[in-house]
């Protein structure tokens, strides 16, 4: 009995090493020797003046603003870094209960598509506007995956101020790529769809995949002074899937850099049919060239119908505009504006170095990093060294354009960033590690595991001219045993590693609302001396404004009934209302008089089917009521705003259908003082 | 009175100027949920403060005690002070002109009588102001009052309260003693002048 115990123990470590080796090798035939730690070891990891470097004491603030995209919840966390604090969420493509976002009257036309309002949408990747090639702190751009939206945050009041749906595309996951100066906001569909060319997709055979599907990639110009978006033209690509792009920098400044995979043109069981190929492409597209031609007359044109909302900043409200046309360019009639660079096998991330020269792509099934040199590709342009042609698209030869490659990285590349001192760092999602190697010479030079299986990894401008090399953020999709359980639904998590000095050291480890693909971060001096303290209430245009407790009314038109409502701390004027009845359809506009900082208030009425609102100072928000029985509903302000918030609060009554309850409204009883302020002037 | 003098008081009757460009008063206050500070500017001719809405954030702080709100209309002073302050400086002028000594003596002892005249009336307003509170205030403490201090420091409730004096008050101050130097210093020089004169003196 017991040599048979010692056989299980002697053969348990081998079997599992084997069954280790036999999951690596289906990936990479090659398997690091120095494993380094083992998973878990965490003090070890950990450096020890690691809580030091991220203590940012009670009163203090962060160093760096961090924007995490939340994936599948639609929304940006903003956490300070090096701390991790969370500081806020901002919702985007998903209603947010919390505020109001997508429920009250003024947002619900910023979720608007072609497809109806779509109220959720999984966001990828956050991308901070650019100035000369780095961070301005403008504003962030982000991407809708499911139905193809980019949207834009204004970073002065960290609300989402602009959506607009990308027609001819699928799965908006190749987005959204601003180039050096927010010329363009680029934008590829990862899903190849049969374009109809009348602005849908096709009524197609799915077996006709290799002939009727083509992908799009967009070209959004921004406007310079306001952050204003536009689609000008797409560029018609093969039907290949469009993973992940990136723009040049320097000398490669005019071009913007694709992975795409499937170049099978496979249509069902992607996990194989498009995993054959031994090489997939990097597609290099000429954004200068195309707005070239798309000047000198090489557009064509043909009817969409997609949607771009817009908020306006003196009315609080969004608007939504329906757009009927789209011009689109066709690379095989625009010679030079495209190539194709051969990429070993399902490409994932593509990232240019600071300097513009080195085009890293991690391929994820890849057992080596390919690093293309810019140089050399344009070289192979010129000497047309070309390996044939895709859909009229030269083909570049993979050994005129590669620098080389790194060798025995790690499993599972996916991502890198740079440091500005001539790192780059590639986060390796199968074996679960971020991995430090030498542009120059592709060698590498340290490793750190990280817990489990990153994705993106970020350093603070580590995708532009300037990175901000002390911080590198590593986001993993698996927690497992990291945090106290809290169910079968675990958190993912950020850990932020010292990258300062020649070995990175882990210094934090903190969870994260719903799942982080990227993320950006700055400086917080760019972004916080321009943050919004309140609105002034004389620049409030919203039709629905009181901006003074005398302009508060309630109005009846026909079975609508409106209510221009005023709150300041702590009443609302009006706070009693009789007349409403029975399938009314009551507006609460709700104007918050307060003109100071931090002092919102909420509002909520009993039974409403929406959520409440949440009004800045100086802004006015709409809730919708209709109320269905008759009786007495009280009415408050949600947000905690002053020693008598308890007391803010108020009613309304609802009469049966055709009652001859007249509208009458109130706030106090007469000859006596209502005790605050009466007006604002 | 010399040229000097009459220089002396016409910077005497400019200073008053100051009161136009800055301030006479400040009011700060600072609590846990301010810690940017409030700060209540009180002018010759307005009431403004360290942002746009601060009258209208010290009302609503101040409306939980009762206090009356405070508007700037309420206050005949702001209306009528800004003429005043423009006869003193006019009449400053043609003291100067004229250039009799005297009146430049009255001229001091005028300004600085409306300088006291003002600081009470101010202290008063201070006083209706903490005192005159509402029955119906949410926020009674028995015994309290809510008088901020005229000069200096004190606390009320969650309040620090700090009142000082402000450039525009220099105005007055640097107004009062150009124009007691040109008083004096003409009166020096006359009385010199007497004691150079040879006195013939009957034997």
């Amino acid at each position: 009995m017991e040599t048979l115990i010692n056989k299980l123990r002697t053969a348990a470590p081998k079997a599992a090493m084997l069954m280790a080796i036999a999951a690596g090798s289906a990936l990479q035939s090659c398997t690091k020797s120095d494993g380094g730690n083992a998973g878990g070891a965490t003090a070890e990891a950990l450096s020890s003046d690691a809580a030091s470097k991220v203590y940012v004491a009670p009163g203090k603030h962060d160093e760096l603003y961090s924007f995490l995209s939340g994936g599948f919840n639609g929304q940006v966390s903003v956490y300070g870094l090096p701390s991790g604090r969370l500081l806020k969420i901002i919702p985007v493509f998903s209603q947010h209960a919390e505020n109001g976002y997508g429920y009250n009257e003024e947002t619900k036309a910023m979720l608007q598509t072609s497809h109806g309002f779509v109220p959720w949408d999984d966001l990828h990747h956050p991308k901070l506007s650019r100035a000369n090639g780095t961070t301005d702190g403008r504003w962030l751009f982000v991407n809708g995956n499911n139905t193809p939206r980019v949207a834009r945050i204004d970073l002065k009041t960290f609300e989402t101020v602009e959506i607009m749906e990308i027609p001819n595309s699928a799965g908006n996951h190749c987005s959204p790529y601003p180039t050096n100066n927010n010329e363009y906001v680029i934008a590829g569909t990862r899903f190849s769809v049969p374009l109809d060319m009348k602005g849908s997709t096709g009524d197609v055979a799915l077996d006709k995949y290799e002939e009727e599907f083509r992908g799009s990639i967009s070209f959004i110009k921004v406007d310079k002074e306001n952050g204003d978006m536009d689609l000008d033209f797409q560029v018609l690509v093969p039907g290949f899937d469009y993973d992940l792009a990136n723009g040049g920098k320097g000398p490669s400044e005019d071009w913007v850099f694709f992975t795409t995979y499937n170049s099978e043109k496979s249509g069902t069981l992607k996990e194989i049919g498009a995993s054959q190929n031994d090489k997939d492409y990097l597609a290099a597209i000429n954004w200068k060239l195309a707005a070239k031609y798309a000047k000198e007359g090489k557009l064509h044109e043909m009817p969409a119908n997609y949607y771009h909302n817009k908020l306006d900043k003196n009315t609080h409200t969004a608007k939504s505009t329906v757009k009927k046309k789209v011009r689109y360019l066709l690379p095989e009639e625009c010679p030079g504006m495209m190539y194709l660079l051969p990429a070993p096998k399902s490409p994932h991330g593509i990232d240019v170095d600071p300097s513009g020269e080195f085009m890293v792509v991690s391929g994820k099934l890849a057992s080596a990093i390919p690093v293309f040199s810019f140089a050399k590709m344009q070289d192979a342009i010129k000497n047309k060294k070309f390996d044939g042609e895709k859909n009229g698209i030269p083909v570049l030869k993979y050994e005129s354009v590669l620098k080389g490659e790194v060798k025995e990285p790690g499993l599972g590349p996916l991502h890198t960033e740079f440091d500005g001192k001539g790192n780059a760092y590639t986060s390796m999602f199968v074996s679960s590690e971020v991995v430090k190697w030498k542009l120059n010479e592709l060698k590498v030079v340290d490793r750190i595991p990280v817990y489990y299986s990153v994705g993106h990894l970020m350093i603070p401008g580590g995708d532009t001219k300037e990175p901000h090399g002390k911080y590198l953020v590593a986001m993993n999709k698996i927690t497992k045993d990291r945090y106290l359980p809290t169910g079968p639904e675990l958190a993912h998590s950020a850990q932020l590693i010292d990258i300062s000095g020649e070995k990175m050291k882990m210094l934090l480890d903190f969870p994260t609302v719903a799942e982080p693909h990227y993320a950006q971060a700055i400086i917080a001096s760019k972004v916080a001396p321009n943050s919004v303290k309140f609105h002034k209430l004389d620049e409030n245009k919203h039709p629905g404004a009181a901006k003074k407790e005398s302009e508060a009314n309630v109005t009846r038109k026909g079975n609508k009934v409106i209510v221009k409502m005023t709150s300041i701390r702590s009443h609302f004027t009006p706070d009693n209302i009789e007349g409403v009845q029975v399938g009314d359809t009551v507006l609460f506009h709700v104007t918050n008089l307060e003109q100071d900082w931090d002092v919102p208030h909420g509002f909520a009425v009993m039974g409403a089917n929406t959520s409440e609102t949440l009004i800045m100072p100086g802004a006015t928000q709409t809730l919708k009521w209709v109320p269905k029985k008759a009786g007495v509903y009280p009415m408050y302000c949600t947000d905690f705003c002053s020693a008598l918030h308890q007391e803010m609060q108020g009613y309304v009554r609802v009469s049966p259908k055709g009652s001859n309850v007249p509208i009458k409204f109130s706030t106090g009883k007469k000859k006596q003082n209502i005790p605050g302020v009466a007006s604002t002037k | 009175m010399k040229a000097i003098h009459r220089v002396l008081m016409i910077v005497a009757a400019l200073s008053l100027g100051l009161l136009f460009m800055f301030p006479m008063w400040k009011i700060y206050l600072k609590a846990p949920q301010y810690p940017e500070g409030l700060e209540m500017h009180i002018w010759v001719n307005k009431i403004s403060g360290s942002s746009e809405s601060v009258l209208q954030n010290f009302n609503i702080l101040n409306h939980y005690i009762g206090m009356e709100p405070i508007h700037a209309e309420s206050f005949a002073e702001l209306k009528f002070m800004p003429y005043i302050v423009i006869a003193f400086m006019i009449t400053g002028v043609l003291v100067a002109l004229i250039g009799k000594r005297n009146l430049a003596g009255i001229w001091a002892g005028l300004l600085m009588g409306a300088g006291a005249a003002g600081i009470l009336d101010f202290y008063l307003w201070l006083v209706r102001f903490g005192t005159n509170l509402s029955p119906e205030a949410p926020i009674k403490v028995p015994g309290m009052t809510y008088i901020p201090p005229l000069l200096g420091h004190k606390t009320l409730l969650n309040f620090e309260a700090l009142s000082l004096p402000a450039l525009g008050s220099a105005g007055i101050f640097l107004a009062i003693v150009f124009s007691i130097l040109a008083f004096y210093l003409s009166y020096r020089s006359a009385k010199k002048k007497t004691i150079e004169t040879p006195v013939h003196l009957a034997a």
